[in-house]
């Protein structure tokens, strides 16, 4: 599949140094700033047919090899008329990861984004109803990043016991 | 008939309004067959909104991905989707295999490709089935799950679990079928049109079922695209979009079958939709088991990938060394340091793995695409407007399986 017509789309809209691309195996990316990633996937959508979300998560590359930045947010967009895939990424970092809600583009953000939120810590900026989705909302870390042990923090020992009459 | 829109609600006034009421639905309620938990406002019968609540089932299947190996953690994908345990470690495994460049063989392939149809199969029936019986036909439910009882006995008989069976490995398979497997998917082959015959005349032209799925739930083409449908409820709002299709995987460039869609989009459709894929299922798996190529059913030693059979293990120098390599945690696959996105048509939607590899044998992240989140998400869009009675009709069309939507 051609990623060329995308490519030349998004240089004539941001410019050559707007973005960086990269390829591996059959996946296709475009990596851009955070500050550009609201505008970047509205004209993804709007010009270039992208019009499925089709995944939204992140990843902490805390002790990834060669890693310069926390976290990454990766965007999976699909065209459903020729089901092409691009997958669009973006860095936030420490202390203060917040990125612009994608959900006036897509509906489908508003659970991916609560979840990438619940276990991260990354927050959606315009997201109309960011809460924990997964987790209880007394929950106080983010367990899927990796300063966060596999066997928790004692957080499932020290959960209350409420006996029913007390319910 | 058509049902109206529910008239918008104002957050701060409507609610409040005395005669409204609201319901809790679930976690444990018997209609809602898993766990997972809604709260409703109603206006007597009718919902005006509904606030899906997960997490009841959120046990860090990721987070464990993170620190299992690539073949150890086939034991947490089986138990997501425990209605079609085997497509989930084929989906994995063919995003592991996607990251190590290995090329499957062809005996390996088709047999992945039938159990990936068995699974489909397994899913479908007992959705049918369940949605079926919360309307009230039991019979029909009884017939699907006599025929899911058969494709159990042929996963007992390829890997000796009838439930969670890991069965695939990096590179292949954990060891080939039998000749007693062949006759027996041969045999389910035989005998499965008459029991979806049976099912679809149950419930095909019932009224009761018809009048209460028929207009119910309505997705609409834009909408299934715009929050991200997948699978049987995309393809029955009129998305087609079929990843066995549109990005051929495994061996299914081999076979003919059709996509099923519809247009209507409610739970009537998506009912006919999975009783067709059902029909193509069966196809599929007709033409791969009288095609089965003989051969090896593992990749290569050479490519230092796969697990190497018991008997070179114990008898050969290099078979050994190759078990030790891909045994000891510090040594293991050699992945290049970069990550992937692949996915896989399973009987829900699109199931993808993100993996981030850092060069070890455990994946940095393993991300799961769970097609029954996206799905459930959508639940409240369906159902505001309806009545209580519709939602166990709405549920059971989605298909939401708790342990893949909360993970």
């Amino acid at each position: 599949m051609s990623h060329e017509s995308t490519l030349t789309k998004l240089r004539e809209r941001f410019g050559t140094d707007g973005f960086q691309t990269s390829e591996f195996r059959d996946n296709f990316r475009v990596i851009v700033k955070v500050e550009k990633v609201f505008e970047t996937l509205k004209f993804l959508k709007e010009s270039c047919g992208f019009n499925m979300l089709a995944e939204l998560t992140a990843a902490d590359y805390l002790y990834y090899p060669n890693a310069r930045d926390r976290y990454g947010v990766i965007y999976g967009l699909t065209n459903t008329v020729t089901g092409e895939r691009l997958f669009v990424k973006t860095f936030v970092n420490d202390p203060d990861p917040v990125l612009p809600s994608c959900f006036p583009i897509w509906k489908a953000a508003d659970w991916l984004e609560r979840e990438v939120f619940d276990m991260y810590g990354i927050v959606f900026e315009g997201h109309p109803d960011l809460r924990r989705i997964l987790l209880p909302e007394e929950f106080t870390s983010f367990p899927l990043r990796k300063d966060y042990p596999l066997r928790g923090l004692g957080e499932r020992h020290n959960f209350p016991a409420i006996p029913r009459a007390e319910s | 008939m058509p049902l109206e829109q529910a008239e918008s609600l104002d957050a701060e006034n409507d609610v409040d309004k005395e005669y409204l009421y609201t319901l809790n639905f679930g976690p444990q309620h018997p209609a809602t067959h898993t766990t997972l938990r809604l709260i409703l406002t109603l206006d007597g019968e009718k919902i005006l909104r509904a606030v899906p609540d997960i997490g009841y089932l959120h046990s860090g299947f990721e987070k464990l991905g993170e620190d299992l190996d690539f073949n150890q953690y086939i034991t947490i994908t089986d138990r997501m989707n425990y209605l079609s345990p085997i497509a989930n470690e084929i989906a994995w495994h063919h995003v592991v295999e996607k990251i190590l460049n290995i090329e499957l063989t062809k005996r390996c392939k088709y047999i992945r490709t039938i159990l990936a149809e068995l699974a489909r199969m397994l899913d479908h029936l007992l959705c049918v089935g369940a949605a079926a019986l919360d309307l009230g036909a039991f019979t029909a439910f009884l017939y699907a799950f006599y025929q899911r009882e058969k494709i159990y006995d042929i996963m007992e008989t390829a890997s000796g679990q009838r439930f969670h069976p890991s069965y695939t490995r990096v590179g292949g398979l954990a060891a080939d079928v039998t000749d007693d497997f062949v006759a027996k998917v041969r045999d389910f082959v035989k005998n499965f049109s008459k029991a979806h015959n049976d099912l679809s005349k149950l419930l095909n032209r019932n009224r009761i079922f018809i009048d209460r799925t028929k207009d119910i739930g309505v997705l609409t083409k834009e909408d299934a695209i715009d929050l991200s449908c997948s699978g049987p409820v995309a393809r029955a709002s009129g998305v087609v979009r079929d990843l066995r299709k549109d990005e051929p995987y495994l061996a299914y460039p081999d076979f003919e079958f059709k996509v099923a869609c519809a247009k209507a989009g409610d739970c009537y459709a998506r009912y006919l939709v999975r009783m067709e894929e059902l029909l193509q299922s069966l196809n599929i798996v007709h033409q791969a088991i009288e095609n089965l190529p003989s051969g090896p059913v593992n990749v290569d030693m050479e490519g230092k990938a796969v697990l190497p059979d018991k008997s070179a293990t114990y008898r050969s120098i290099e078979g050994l060394i190759q078990h030790f390599e891909l045994i000891m945690t510090n040594r293991q696959w050699k992945p290049p340091v970069d990550e992937l996105y692949g996915a896989q048509e399973t009987a829900n939607g699109e199931l993808g793995f993100y993996i981030v590899a850092d060069g070890s044998g455990r994946a940095y992240r393993a991300r799961t695409r769970p097609p029954s989140y996206i799905h459930f998400a959508i639940f409240p869009y369906l159902i505001e407007g309806h009545q209580i009675s519709d939602i166990v009709a709405v549920l059971g069309s989605l298909n939401i399986i708790a342990a893949e939507l909360d993970r």
